[in-house]
């Protein structure tokens, strides 16, 4: 099938011969190179000029690191802050894992339907394109701008990246068990909870924990620029109502060690799955 | 045959046990979820009630207003502008942090750097860009840089070089340290290897990460864009504050047609590619 | 001068010994294999020659150059006349047969040309006469994952050949491959040691193999050489020494 090359002494020999995945990938990186030089001129610094606001922003992040203070706030209170973020990363991880559960069900090809299973990756992929801080400001028309929208709002892209997660992890699963307890007559419900749940658990906890610590992430910022509460609003307000780099600074050491700690937790939490296999 | 009976019961009553133990850990496993959430609603105020309640209405209002008419359609210009302005910037932040992101892969991998110092301190590096949300940074450069899309811009490009270092590092010591040994053993020079072996075997997963990236940063532009007063997100602020509803649900459409686009793209590309 | 002098060779990891005193030399154009158990410091043998590791203790003379004296440089530049091929055939996958075969030349270029890809019209004629001689011309163009172990491990030895080495290090090189493709491996290597005149120092787990093509075997046990001596000397009784066994115990008796 293959038309064997003719190659000749002293003529030129090519390395290669043209194929689509190169070439795609060569047009790909040229196109992302243009598309990046056409978007430097939309960058503007509104008149500042650059090395100096350059050299204040690394002013800014030593005094930020290595000062950080602590003077508009209650020192007690911060920690209940944290908790509040905490919490709503919490609440809108379990209500997008109760739903992704039951969407995932349904759409993983060898246990549901897979009919279902088109139309629920296209639902899911238009419900995650909408940022999230859009979908909590739509619900804050009428709830309010509080926790209440911001959880309901978050649950959105919760939902949407677990159910991709979680049909992953259902369909990785070894058809074989599936099955043999289909042939000795097994319902639909009973295999599900003694056969695919327990055997996928560990993913699932893994990706749910996942999820919690983007959560978190979110619940920061949602805290910052929609109202919603806890140490992303403390950080908003240290910046835009108290202008003190120093009181960022100590927000920002409280939200990157608890990142930090989400991460190590996530990363044995990986580890431990793997063992689990 | 007493004996027999005797292994059958010990058997089972181990097994009824088991049973026991399993019901009693999930019992225990669902009554601990079920205090936290309880514990969770009220440190964050959070009213599961409220919350379904709010559902009709949020989507009496998307109804009403994802329907583009003559006042929305007025203000499109200017939401396109907005749009292309959050995306280029997505796009210019996503690539030169991936630029960068990769320099310090290649020098942090095992493969490839071999220093373990150097390995270790890019890797914190990284980890400390990545964990701080991109809020943060976004608040951070508001002091120095003011309100612009510069600011976004660092954010964002601080927050890919995180995320896509780690990345990098992963996908280039998983493809390629079979080939690094071996052309090692045949005497070629680490940059050699570098631009013969590492780079063709690790390009098209770099490049699969770049579009995803871009993909967030679109999303997270509109969030910071609320702060830093640019781009779509900003957009989208004003028209929610001055409640010209129907030109905010626009503005959720093009983002929402805009991402749908893009993912479709990338995906075709990602499977040419790899 | 033999092509190869190991002398003494030893090496720690942490406290347990992988190669214990290991000595032994190849000539040029001899084939010689290496048996004995997984872990009995097969592979870590065969690196401590190239020096991918360092061995502790003892020395290794190359073509009358003692290795473990050069600096990087130097060592780098040796590297060219020492090829090897894998178990695992270390290509990358995404490159053609023929891009493949040119990185063995890499050593002799300057980093430049390295980064760029510029081969000479006589590298490139190299390339395609082992390709030739491999019986891969036919697959010249093709990306390496779409090949057969067989054809990748040949793939694997033309990028050694074209090296133009005096001594080719094989590691398990038949471990993944299925028997007719081991034997069209094998043949090849016997093949390039009597013909063109190149060391073989090559790594197996199946006796018979080893019998069938070596010139001399050396038997390996925790580290240490327990025999060295052509083929037909290789009696039942050292065979069940080296691997720990008795009889009826092994799969080829």
């Amino acid at each position: 099938m293959s038309k064997t090359p003719k190659i000749q002494r002293g003529a030129l020999i090519p390395l290669r011969q043209p194929n689509v995945s190169r070439t795609t990938l060569s047009l790909t990186l040229g196109g992302l190179m243009v598309l990046s030089i056409v978007g430097l001129f939309f960058l503007d610094i509104k008149g500042a000029n650059p090395w100096q606001a350059m050299i204040k922003a690394l002013e800014d992040m030593g005094k930020m690191f290595f000062q950080p203070v602590i003077e508009h706030f209650d020192w007690q209170d911060i920690p209940l802050d944290l908790l509040i973020t905490l919490s709503m990363a919490f609440l809108t991880t379990l209500i997008g894992a109760i739903c992704a559960l039951f969407l995932a069900l349904l759409s993983a090809r060898n246990i549901g339907n897979k009919y279902l299973s088109g139309p629920i990756s296209s639902f899911v992929a238009l419900i995650r394109a909408v940022p999230t801080v859009l979908w909590v400001l739509i619900f804050a028309v009428s709830a309010g701008l509080g926790s209440v929208a911001a959880v309901v709002g978050m649950s959105f892209h919760s939902a949407g990246y677990l159910v991709k997660a979680y049909t992953e992890s259902f369909e990785e699963l070894d058809d074989g068990v599936i099955e043999a307890l289909k042939a000795g007559g097994a319902g639909w419900w009973s295999i599900v909870f003694q056969a695919v749940l327990p055997a996928s658990m560990s993913y699932l906890i893994s990706w749910t924990f996942l999820r919690f610590e983007i959560n978190f992430v979110q619940a920061v910022a949602l805290g910052a620029a929609a109202g919603a509460g806890g140490i992303g609003f403390n950080l908003q307000m240290a910046a835009g109502h108290y202008a003190n780099i120093r009181e960022v600074g100590t927000f920002t050491w409280i939200i990157l060690v608890t990142a930090i700690i989400f991460e190590l937790v996530a990363t044995r939490l990986k580890e431990k799955t793997r063992l689990l296999l | 045959m007493a004996i027999d009976s005797l292994e059958k019961n010990t058997a089972l009553s181990r097994a009824n046990v088991y049973f026991r133990a399993h019901k009693i850990r999930s019992f225990i496993g669902l009554a601990l979820v079920l205090a936290l959430t309880i514990a969770a609603s009220s440190i964050a105020g959070f009213d599961l009630i409220a919350g379904i309640e709010s559902f009709p209405k949020a989507f009496g209002w998307m109804a009403n207003n994802f329907v583009p008419n003559q006042d929305s359609l007025s203000n499109a210009p200017r939401i396109m502008q907005k749009l292309l302005e959050t995306v280029f910037v997505a796009i210019v932040s996503t690539v030169i942090g991936a630029v960068i992101a990769l320099a310090l892969a290649l020098l942090g991998a095992r493969s490839t750097g071999g220093n373990a110092v150097i390995s270790a301190l890019i890797r914190t590096f990284a980890s400390v860009l990545r964990n701080i949300p991109i809020v943060a940074w976004a608040i951070i450069f508001l002091f120095s840089f003011g309100a612009s899309t510069f600011t976004g811009f660092l954010a964002l490009a601080l927050g890919s070089i995180g995320l896509l270092t780690r990345a990098f590092m992963e996908s280039i010591d998983e493809t390629s340290q079979s080939t690094v040994e071996a052309l090692k053993a045949s005497g070629a020079s680490r940059v050699q290897i570098i631009f013969q072996a590492v780079l063709p075997s690790v390009l098209p997963q770099i490049v699969s990460w770049v579009l995803y990236m871009i993909e967030t940063n679109i999303r997270d532009a509109t969030l910071v864009g609320l702060l830093t007063n640019s781009g779509i997100g900003f957009a989208f602020s004003i028209y929610y504050k001055s409640m010209q509803y129907t030109s905010a649900g626009l503005t959720v459409l093009s983002i929402v047609i805009v991402i749908v686009l893009l993912e479709l793209v990338s995906n075709k590309l990602r499977r040419l590619i790899l | 001068m033999a092509l190869l002098e190991v002398n003494n060779l030893t090496k720690y990891y942490k406290e347990k010994l992988a190669l214990n005193a290991a000595s032994f030399n190849v000539r040029k154009g001899e084939f010689v294999s290496v048996i004995g158990r997984s872990g009995a410091g097969k592979s870590t043998l065969l690196r401590c020659i190239n020096r991918m590791i360092d061995a502790n203790d003892g020395s290794v003379q190359f073509a009358d150059t003692d290795l473990y004296s050069l600096g990087k440089r130097a060592m780098r530049k040796t590297r060219r006349h020492v090829g090897m091929i894998f178990q695992h055939y270390n290509l990358v996958y995404r490159l053609t047969v023929l891009e493949n075969v040119l990185h063995g030349r890499l050593g002799y270029k300057s980093d430049l040309d390295g980064i760029l890809g510029r081969y000479t019209q006589q590298e490139k004629e190299l390339a395609v006469e082992m390709i030739d001689k491999l019986d891969l011309t036919e697959q010249i163009y093709n990306r390496c994952d779409t090949l057969s172990g067989g054809q990748k491990q040949r793939v694997g030895i033309a990028r050694a050949l074209v090296q133009d080495p005096q001594l080719i290090l094989c590691d398990e090189p038949i471990a993944s491959l299925d028997p007719r493709s081991a034997k069209v491996i094998m043949d090849h290597l016997k093949k390039i040691a009597s013909k063109m005149n190149i060391g073989i120092l090559c790594n197996l787990h199946q006796v018979d193999v080893a019998l069938k093509y070596s010139d001399r075997i050396i038997g390996m046990k925790q580290g240490e050489v327990v025999f060295d001596d052509v083929p037909e000397k290789l009696g039942k009784k050292t065979i069940h020494e080296i691997y720990g066994t008795t009889d009826g115990d092994l799969i080829d008796e």
